[in-house]
């Protein structure tokens, strides 16, 4: 293989896939996301076998492959499950390193949700630590309408 | 249930950038050596299965545009989107099926064409969770922390595995990143996303690897011998991350209690002799080996600690190297099998462990390996 690279130049070709998609995010999604945008509140919802309150909100829950049948507000303040302080820059990270990312599970809710974590010094940051959702001024209704959860003081 | 046997492997060498190859080059050698390993033309082969990605490739259909490269002409030739070893099954029951006697599985990945990070982001669904900007490296390091935090896994522990891995991959000729490393040179290793640093990760790596399947009646008129495949057993657990418990690997016991049920394994830490399992990151091996039931649950600190998953020891873990010494995604549950037969032929050089008679191959699919395959393989 060496060999031929000797004798011919080895040439890439550059190119880009640019796709623009439109995602449905389906009714229970919007609704999860107009309350979000609209009244700063978080909703999960019940699953009518296991009970759980499942957030974000979803339509189904996987493990009993059930329809969700109940919506359910909770807290904006949550306790970090895991976490991680990123160090390296990927174009689709929202936020500069280092920042993080955490599961948390919200008050009222019996599932974790993925989310970035900054505003306090990373090297505080534990595992158990309690976390508040901090809002966007200006909401579109998507997942980043939640800015970041920041540490509570205290 | 009839026997289905391995009679043919075949792996390019995994490098960072194979700017020699176009991914057709690399599935043509990869099936070339494999065709040659099993003394076997592309005549002989029923069908193919390729393994690949759209996303990775850059192209869609990725099955067809390399269908050239492994001699799939006038054939049936499906493709699986995951890891290789969910290949393998695929093939093994298109056998099964009794639609063919031999299958032709090949995968390949270059992972210096585009970038990592946002192919991985692509993994995560657009509505909750891709716009925070999740990829492999920070999903896999929530893992880590929680794995860590809930068991009292120590960094040191996991950079064991990677001291281990890369040193095993000085015995392995196809492997990227042989390397002679200490503890020490892990941990000050920098940091990417906390817990994981530098060398706890594998490599962006370009390759391909092929097996060739055969019914026991077709594996008798081949030349090379047999590998058998005594049991296999594939799981799946939750997508969102935070309906899981990372910190352990439900779909992994589920998928491995089959496995061992089927090959007939009661205690796979005695009866397996090597295993080559899937370390995208340190601490996978750790938390792998915990489902795959060679320790109790939390005990993957304790295991690598004991020696035993050493070359010299019990039960060797990634004799090869593992993913963190090579690591062309797809492609590499596809060589922990392949890596699997070599050693139960006693054909794996200066890797061998001697007298190797159960081998076990495993691999995952998905965020924190949502989805795993265990492949118990014998003489």
């Amino acid at each position: 293989m060496e060999k031929w690279a000797e004798k011919v130049e080895e040439l890439v070709h550059h190119g880009r896939i640019k796709v623009p998609y439109t995602w449905s995010v389906g009714e229970v999604g919007s609704r999860f996301f107009i309350e979000l945008r609209d009244h700063r509140k978080i909703f999960g919802t019940r699953c009518p076998a296991c009970k759980k309150v499942i957030v974000p909100a979803r339509k189904l829950c996987g493990q009993c492959f059930r329809q969700t049948d109940e919506w359910v507000e909770v807290s904006h303040e949550g306790t970090v499950q895991t976490f991680t302080v990123v160090r390296f820059p990927s174009d689709v990270q929202p936020l500069k390193p280092p920042f993080g990312y955490a599961v948390i599970r919200l008050d009222g809710a019996d599932t974790g949700m993925t989310h970035l974590l900054a505003g306090s010094d990373p090297a505080t940051w534990r595992i158990g630590m309690r976390v508040r959702a901090v809002f966007k001024e200006k909401r579109a209704g998507n997942i980043l309408d939640m800015a970041y959860f920041q540490p509570i003081r205290g | 249930m009839e026997r289905i046997a391995i009679v043919g492997v075949g792996q390019t060498k995994y490098e960072r950038m194979k700017r020699g190859d176009s991914f057709a080059d690399m599935v043509f050698e990869a099936t070339s050596k494999a065709l040659e390993d099993a003394r076997m033309t592309i005549k002989e082969i029923d069908n193919v299965v390729t393994v690949s990605n759209d996303f990775w490739d850059g192209r869609t259909i990725s099955s067809m545009a390399v269908m050239d490269a492994c001699g799939a002409y006038e054939k049936n030739v499906s493709t699986v989107e995951g890891d290789g070893t969910f290949g393998t099954l695929y093939g093994m029951m298109r056998i099964l099926s009794g639609s063919f006697g031999t299958t032709l599985v090949v995968a390949h990945c270059k992972g210096s064409e585009s970038v990592s990070s946002l192919i991985t982001n692509g993994m995560f669904d657009p509505i909750y969770q891709r716009a925070l900007g999740l990829d492999a490296i920070t999903s896999s390091a929530l893992q880590a922390k929680r794995y860590m935090h809930k068991f009292g896994i120590t960094d040191e522990q996991c950079a064991q595995v990677s001291v281990k891995n890369h040193g095993n991959a000085k015995n392995n000729p196809y492997a990227q990143l042989a390397m002679d490393i200490s503890v020490k040179d892990v941990m000050a290793s920098r940091m990417l996303s906390d817990p994981i640093k530098l060398f706890d990760a594998s490599p962006i790596s370009d390759g391909s690897c092929a097996i060739i399947l055969a019914s026991e009646e077709r594996a008798k008129k081949i030349a090379q011998k047999p590998v058998w495949i005594n049991g296999i057993g594939h799981c799946a657990e939750a997508y969102f991350l935070g309906d899981r418990d990372l910190a352990e690997s439900p779909s992994l016991e589920t998928a491995a209690r089959k496995a061992y049920a089927m090959a007939g394994i009661s205690n796979p830490l005695k009866e397996i002799d090597v295993a080559e399992i899937y370390d995208a990151f340190s601490y996978m091996e750790l938390l792998w080996s915990e489902g795959l039931g060679f320790c109790g649950k939390g005990e993957g600190g304790k295991l690598i600690d004991s020696g035993k998953t050493q070359m010299k020891g019990g039960l060797p873990i990634n004799p090869s190297g593992g993913g963190l010494s090579a690591h062309a995604v797809l492609v590499a549950g596809l060589a922990r099998v392949a890596e699997c037969v070599l050693q139960l032929r006693g054909d794996a050089g200066t890797r061998q462990v001697e007298g190797a008679k159960t081998a076990l191959a495993h691999g995952i699919n998905g965020p924190c390996g949502q989805s795993h395959c265990v492949i118990v393989l014998g003489k």
